[in-house]
This record gives structure tokens, sequence and C-alpha cells, in this order.
């Protein structure tokens, strides 16, 4: 990440003294490591093989309770890393929770009615 | 307390990125909550059809389900190259993955082709009489599977035209490294594609 310091985003460009300032959000700004997304990647394959591979020999509820546990997680690594949610202000994974959030309730609520109508 | 500072940054075109971000992630939501829609559909009808559902995914293929996976997540890591690569000020390596990313959706894309093919040709058809004469409801699995892959695959091809236009302003230097928005932006788009088919995967599919 060394050689990655001195390029900023657009935003910082002509901005003099940013990084002492902001030492907090300078990760955002710089791009993420080739090696890491790799690895983030490689990650996403493995637990791929995992799901896939407990549904071919597990089918029934231990396949499907894997990938009910490893989708999400798969899910989480592309929104971190992928979506570089992970280095945005908090602000952003406030929004998403919030979004995910709505989307849970709508869910729950429908799922109540559906069993006590 | 950032965004205070960069508000004063005077004297040149202001590009307000966090507003342009907030934005994207706000119709990344309503995308959220579209799919988020049919996600509980399914989950209803399955609820309802427990049986019908298992019989009828096991005549999907697993394999191409699977092979689309590795492909999607294959592009998602070039278009996030690409990014890195732009922030990096390297534009031509940035359009060589975007072109990447645009050849696995293709990819991704003609897989899906022959996969709806043989359902096609063995009368799994939307709207068809025949999914209709299906028992325990095999032919609402099948539906919901047309509609949902249908819809994200129209997301790849809305994907991949906006992938052109953002090789072309590559090409011709409109988006730069002082200007990657739009690059970041599409990746992001492009990553959503790629989450909502990691669910799509053992909805349909590992679902034997």
């Amino acid at each position: 990440m060394e050689s990655t310091n001195a390029l900023q985003s657009e935003s910082w460009d002509d901005e003099p003294g940013g990084h002492a300032t902001h030492h907090h959000d300078e990760e955002e700004l710089h791009p993420v490591a080739d090696e890491k997304q790799f690895k983030v990647f490689v990650a996403l394959i493995i637990l791929t093989a995992i799901t896939v591979g407990a549904s071919v020999m597990y089918p029934g509820r231990i396949g499907q309770g894997v990938a009910f546990v490893v989708t999400p997680l798969k899910a989480t690594l592309i929104l971190m890393y992928f979506m570089h949610l992970r280095y945005e202000r908090a602000v952003f994974v406030v929004m998403f929770l919030v979004a995910i959030a709505i989307l849970a309730t709508v869910m729950g609520l429908t799922f109540l009615d559906y069993l006590f109508r | 307390m950032s965004t205070q500072v960069q508000n004063t940054n005077a004297g040149h075109v202001h590009k307000d990125s966090i507003g342009a971000k907030t934005g994207m992630w706000l119709f990344l939501f309503t995308e959220l909550l579209l799919f988020g829609g049919l996600f509980i559909i399914y989950a209803v009808m399955r609820g309802e059809y427990t049986h019908g559902f298992h019989a009828a995914a096991e005549e999907l293929n697993v394999w191409l389900g699977v092979t689309n996976t590795v492909v999607l997540l294959t592009s998602s890591l070039t278009m996030v190259l690409g990014v890195s690569a732009l922030q990096r000020g390297r534009a031509g390596l940035a359009q060589l993955y975007v072109i990447s990313t645009l050849f696995l959706a293709g990819t991704f894309l003609l897989i899906k082709f022959f996969e709806w093919g043989a359902k096609f040709s063995h009368g799994v058809f939307p709207g068809m009489e025949h999914l209709h004469n299906l028992e325990h409801g095999e032919g609402v699995f099948f539906n919901l599977y047309f509609m949902m892959t249908g819809l994200h695959g129209i997301h790849v091809i809305i994907g991949m035209i906006v992938m052109v236009v953002v090789n072309n302003r590559l090409q011709s230097g409109t988006i730069t490294r002082a200007n990657q928005g739009i690059l970041e932006y599409t990746a992001l788009y492009w990553h959503l594609v790629d989450l909502v088919w990691i669910f799509l995967l053992p909805l349909f599919y590992l679902t034997n």
C-alpha cells in the first residue's frame, strides 16, 4: 500500500496537507492492493466449492444449511472488498444496513402475515 | 468532518464524488428491494410447494449454474482490478480489465442462452401450457426461475452496455484517474449483479 499513498482520488488532488488532516479516511482514497482482491476472489471460489460440495454430497438439510450460512458470508466479502464498503466512510455502511433492515422488516412482516392469516 | 474540508476545494471544476457515490448506492438499494420482493415470493412459494421445488430443481444443471458463478466472480475480480488500475493512473490496463469483464459477461450470457435453450426444447418455457400441467408447484418453480434469472440477465445486458460506453470513454480519455467515478460506479453496479447471482445459485440450482 505504501507505493500507492501518493495517488489520491479526484477530490483531494489539489488539497494541500490533506494527508495530515485525514489519516482516518486515507485508506479509502487509495486503490486496494491487487493481492488482497486476489485473496478475496480465492476465498469466494473456495466458499462456492464448499456450498456446492455440501449440496452434492449431503443433499437436503445439511447442504441447504451450509448454503444458508456460506452465501451471506460470500455476499459480505463482495460488499466489503469488491464494493469497497470496508474502506468507505461509515455513513455508507450505515446506509447499507438501513436498506437491509428495511428489506428484512418487509420480509419478516410478510411471513408473519402469511403464517398467521 | 472530512466532507467539509473537501467542499473548501475551490477554483477547480467541482465534482461531488461523495454525493455521486451516495446516489449510486441509493440506486443499488432500490435494486436490492426489487430482487428482495422476488425472494419473498420465492420463499413463500417454496414453503407452499416444498416437494415440487425440490423435484423441479433436480432438472436444472448444477454444473452450468456453478460454472456461471465462477464466471461472474471472475468478472467481478477483473472489474475491481480495473478500478484499482485506473486509480493508479493506468488507464490502458483499466481498459484491458473492462474488456475482460465484458468478455466474461458475454460468456455468462452464452451459458445462460444454452441453458434456457435446453429448457425450451423440453417444453419448459415461460407461459407455456406445459408449465401449468406440472404438479406440486414445479410450474411455480420454473416461472420464478425464468423470472428471476431473466431479470438478472437483463441486468447483465445493461451492465455490458454500460461497460462498452466506459471502454470507449477510457479509450478517448474522458475517464481518467482524476475523473474515475463512472468506472467506479459501473463496478459497484456490476458487483451487485454478481451479488444477486450468488443468492440465485443456492435458491435454484442447489435445492435438491
